[in-house]
């Protein structure tokens, strides 16, 4: 009916200037799956989820989000805000991109801020108190204390999202972005600055979120260890252009890949790998 | 015994080496001290004296015949350098006592205590006291006439407050609202005569429609630029209405603007007035007394309104848009129709309270509506803290007070308004109040220091 | 054809004065990234200063009209840059690493010093001089409308010129330019590889200021007077030139000064004089719009 695949990015190009950073890139991303994203640094990878959340007009190619019903939409076609509200793309940003100053519930109920615009009558249902109303706020509370305990900060609650330590502040984002209730989730570098316990949390945690809320991730990273861990898919970028794509352990021994990440040529990676290592 | 007195002495020799020490020590600490006190001192003087030789030393003037004359003031040229040299000395001593600007104080924890619980306690003790004022007061027709100008002025930083300090949209032409409120109800009021309860909504619809108009044109413009285009709008509408001669009277303005009825009910001395209608002596003091609890009901208005936008999913979003614009758009919130719904609201409060102004006045004219005044109450609003109701009342009695005191000397006003926010920006650039208080809670309500609050972009 | 060519004239002469103002402005945008709202105060009392000395030689009985105007250029040009220097001192450095609100209004309250400061000193009334430099050119007299072109105006403009060169090989030869453009780029890099960020940024406001001067003095030259708020739409001007020519640009700012002078002078002549303020205003507003880097201007891609 809906089909295996959530996501289809098909020939994606973007150019700045005379600068190419994504060209002619092709993958899939499975529903109900995790895909990686990887590849070293300046291979284009941001660029390309800055295309698929709407932060970036393409200059070619198309990206379809097929939901579960069925139903098809061109992020390409979609502006900016757009693309999180009707194609329920959510997504984390590389540098923390959290409200410092208001606390981790606010930050969580601003995730639900067009539910809860519908359910305040435009605002002005709240403004006079009207008791749907107060049952839509509870109800986002609800759902904002549900994610807060699922990334274990909900005795942090009230604090300033500013305060937060730098692990919390990561998992708070991804909270946040669950709780906008997406079908798609891209995570750009989750894992980056967290030590080696706090990685492994972060990968049992988007291993719940697969599995328990049945939603699709999207992750670009560079920790090795929660790509291996919970990847189902890996797609390899390099210079803009996708080299290899497979399952975790296909792409590890794959010679292009390994000779993207050393800087060295393909001959050069094989000759490595064949002489055993 | 010996012994005895050797140890007896040596403490003794030990003292005297000290005390005979330690003035030679703290004389050299002093020395490089003064000497450097006195070589700024003397460089601000140089300084003073270059720039001000000629605009104070020297006074010019155009003659009788149309000639440039000048003469010469160095007494006056003197003096001002002198305490410019004398306020630099203390400065510095200030400065070496005081710490740099910025230095954290601790503050005993009781006494912290203590100041928490005064400080949730004057927002109810100021609202109370402000009820009374025109019972306290009812034969100071100036007092009660201060009040009505302070009151005017925390309603215009209120209605700010949600453009610059919710959504962090730095807006300079504000006053831009302020002046289509009065010119809308001016105007329809002296040629449809229709009463002030009906123009005021229709001042505020008006406003909020500028309020949009301006919103749409800056919607990708960030900080320096937005806060000049805002400037320009505002500069737009006066010369507009300074020139539109035929709508609006031009430079002369619009007279014989109604006053305000008790709905319907004029407060006249004649038989149909309020006065008589209650059965009491009439006294010119009832519409000041009116017009006070008037505008004190208008601003409660916004105060109210604001707080519970800041509640809604309203005012979380353009909280969220002054924190973060890009994180906003990623979790699906339209950032334009935020904007405006934040510069439309603003300018509403604005235009209810030119409606206000035009009626208290009876007499509007393009001079009250210049630059000075959208500065004035941008002033107010980063003054009080930006976002904080409380401040933003606060700094409009001290700035509106501290106006007052000037009355006499009108010429230096602004001279001193300037060198005050300069001063003040320097000393507490996040304002009087130092934190934001959140709008949802599941155990505590723990005000965040502004410190983490973001003063955002636009 | 005629009117035309003396409108074209006049605005190029009323452009070169508010390219030298815009300068300052894309200077110090292009350092600190604040705009300077005092800076058109400060061409305002460039004018202040230029007229004063100007009184003070002529009557001490200096009659020698070069030498007065040069006396006058110099001398406006080392106060008014110290006025510059002593602004940003004060009400600039202190804030540097605050939040960007409290520059600015530190700026409007400095504007309102100035302002009100030249106010008092001076008194509130308009100040008038005799023209100094009388004289001209005809350029073409048919139709009855006369061309002419003022040695006032040949001066404004070759002053312009002349000072245009010197700063633009300051600002790309000199080791002073080199710093400025570095801390342009990024200001802490550049700390770390022994530029003076502090005296790098105050000379940027020195020169700011020493060209308003300049600006102040031709105006006086050129229209005869000079008033206390004549720095405020001056600036705004100014500013928007130096937008339109894309901020951080020096030729752009001198291009965009040019762009505003011939605007506004061929709209009072065309349409009306009342508006032409609204005119100016209104560019603002639709170049921010249009064209946010201006026709110069490096665009700026947004990092996500």
């Amino acid at each position: 009916m809906s089909g295996e695949t959530i996501l289809t990015v098909d020939c994606l190009a973007m150019r700045f200037g005379g600068i190419v950073a994504v060209n002619d890139l092709s993958f899939d991303a499975r529903r109900r799956k995790i895909t990686a994203l990887i590849g070293p640094n300046g291979a284009g990878k941001t660029t390309v989820f800055n295309c698929i959340t709407g932060f970036y007009k393409p200059s070619g190619g198309s990206m379809r989000l097929t939901h579960d019903d069925g139903r098809n939409i061109q992020l390409e076609r979609l502006n900016d805000f757009r693309i999180s509200k009707q194609a329920k793309v959510a997504r984390t940003f590389q540098n923390i991109r959290l409200f410092p100053g208001m606390t981790a519930l606010e930050n969580l109920m601003v995730a639900q801020h067009n539910a809860l615009m519908l359910a305040s009558g435009l605002t002005f249902l709240g403004l006079i108190g009207a008791p749907s109303w107060r049952t839509a706020e509870k109800r986002a509370i609800d759902l904002a204390t549900f994610w807060l305990d699922r990334v274990g900060l909900l005795d942090r609650a009230d604090d300033a999202a500013g305060n937060l330590p730098y692990g919390d502040q990561r998992r708070l984002e991804i909270a946040r972005a669950m709780c906008t209730e997406p079908a798609l989730l891209c995570l750009d570098e989750p894992a980056a600055g967290l030590n080696a316990r706090e990685s492994a949390a972060l990968s049992e945690l988007l291993l719940s979120i697969r599995d328990g809320q049945g939603v699709s991730i999207l992750l670009i990273e560079h920790d090795m260890s929660v790509v291996m861990e919970i990847s189902d898919h890996v797609v390899v970028m390099d210079y803009g252009v996708k080299i290899a794509e497979g399952t975790p352990h296909e792409v590890r021994d794959n010679p292009k890949v390994i000779a993207a990440y050393l800087g060295a040529d393909e001959e050069e990676a094989i000759a490595v790998m064949e002489s055993g290592t | 015994m010996t012994g005895a007195r050797v140890t007896a002495a040596v403490p003794k020799a030990t003292s005297e080496a000290t005390s005979e020490a330690t003035p030679k020590a703290t004389a050299i600490s002093h020395a490089p001290g003064v000497a450097f006190i006195l070589k700024k001192a003397l460089i601000s003087a140089l300084v003073a004296l270059v720039l001000f030789s000629l605009m104070i030393g020297v006074r010019t003037e155009a003659g009788p015949t149309g000639q440039l004359t000048y003469w010469t003031r160095f007494d006056d040229l003197a003096i001002i350098v002198g305490a410019v040299f004398g306020g630099s000395i203390v400065v510095e001593l200030l400065r070496q006592w005081w710490g740099p600007v910025g230095t954290i104080r601790v503050v005993p924890s009781s006494v912290q205590r203590s100041l928490a619980v005064a400080r949730r306690a004057i927002a109810p003790v100021l609202l109370i006291f402000t009820f009374l004022v025109p019972v306290i007061f009812y034969d100071q027709r100036y007092i009660l006439d201060l009040g009505i100008l302070v009151l005017t002025y925390v309603m215009l930083g209120w209605g700010l407050n949600v453009v610059v300090g919710l959504a962090g949209l730095l807006d300079l032409g504000y006053v831009a609202f302020y002046a289509v409120g009065a010119y809308s109800y001016a105007l329809l009021a002296t040629n449809f005569g229709l009463s002030f309860w009906i123009c005021l909504p229709l001042a505020g619809i008006l406003a909020a429609l500028w309020g949009v108009m301006l919103g749409f044109p800056v919607l990708r413009l960030r900080g320096d630029y937005l806060a000049i285009v805002t400037l320009a709008f505002g500069e737009i509408i006066r010369l507009v209405i300074i020139n539109w001669q035929s709508l609006t009277g031009g430079p002369n303005g619009v007279s014989g603007i109604p006053r305000p009825t008790l709905f319907g009910i004029p407060l006249t001395p004649g038989d149909d007035g309020l006065a008589a209608k209650l059965g009491i002596e009439f006294s010119p003091t009832h519409r000041i007394v009116f017009l006070f609890y008037l505008i004190l009901a208008l601003a409660l208005l916004t105060n109210w309104v604001t707080i519970r936008l800041r509640r809604l999913p309203i005012g979380r979003a353009w909280e969220a848009l002054r924190e973060d614009e890009v994180a906003c758009r990623a979790l699906g919130i339209n950032i334009t129709t935020t904007k405006l719904t934040a510069f439309a609201t603003g300018a509403m409060f604005g235009g209810f309270a030119g409606a206000f102004f035009a009626t208290r006045q009876g007499f509007i004219s393009p001079e009250s509506f210049t630059f000075q005044e959208s500065a004035l109450v941008l002033a107010i609003v980063v003054l009080g803290g930006m976002g904080s109701q409380l401040g933003v009342a606060l700094a409009a009695l001290a700035m509106i007070g501290g106006f007052e005191l000037f009355r006499g000397f009108e010429q230096y006003r602004m001279l001193v308004f300037g060198l005050a926010m300069v001063l003040l920006m320097i000393w507490r650039p996040r304002g009087l109040i130092g934190h934001r208080a959140p709008t949802v809670f599941l155990q505590h309500s723990q005000a965040i220091s502004s410190d983490l609050v973001k003063e955002g972009h636009g | 054809m005629d009117y035309f060519a003396q409108q074209l004239i006049n605005g190029i002469v009323l452009g070169s004065i508010y390219g030298l103002i815009a300068i300052g402005y894309t200077m110090v945008y292009g350092i600190v990234g604040m705009i300077n709202f005092a800076h058109g105060d400060i061409f305002m009392i460039g004018g202040f200063i230029a007229l004063i000395s100007f009184l003070i030689l002529v009557s001490i009985g200096l009659t020698v009209v070069p030498v007065i105007l040069l006396i006058v250029l110099l001398v406006s040009m080392a106060i008014t840059a110290l006025y510059g220097w002593t602004v940003e001192r004060i009400a600039y450095r202190p804030l540097r690493h605050s939040f960007r609100l409290a520059p600015m209004l530190s700026a409007i309250g400095m504007s309102f010093v100035l302002t009100n400061y030249s106010q008092v000193a001076q008194g509130a009334r308009v100040k008038p001089v005799p023209p100094i430099i009388t004289g001209g050119y005809t350029l073409a007299d048919q139709n009855g409308f006369v061309v002419r072109l003022s040695n006032a105006q040949i001066i404004v403009v070759i002053t312009t010129i002349v000072l245009l060169a010197i700063f633009t090989w300051l600002v790309a030869k000199t080791r002073l330019g080199r710093d400025m453009r570095a801390c342009e780029q990024d200001q802490t890099m550049a700390a770390l590889l022994g530029v003076d960020v502090d005296r790098t940024i105050s000379m940027t406001f020195v020169i700011g200021a020493a060209l308003a001067a300049v600006a102040g003095m031709m105006y006086l030259l050129y229209y005869g007077l000079v008033d206390f708020f004549m720095g405020f739409v001056a600036g705004i001007k100014a500013f928007t030139a130096a937008v339109l020519g894309g901020i951080g640009s020096l030729p752009g700012a001198m291009l965009g000064g040019l762009a505003i002078g011939l605007i506004e002078t061929l709209w009072s002549a065309y349409f009306s004089v009342e508006y032409k303020d609204v005119a100016a205003f209104s560019i603002l507003i639709i170049v921010l719009i249009f064209l946010p880097t201006g026709l110069l201007g490096r665009p700026e891609v947004e990092k996500v």
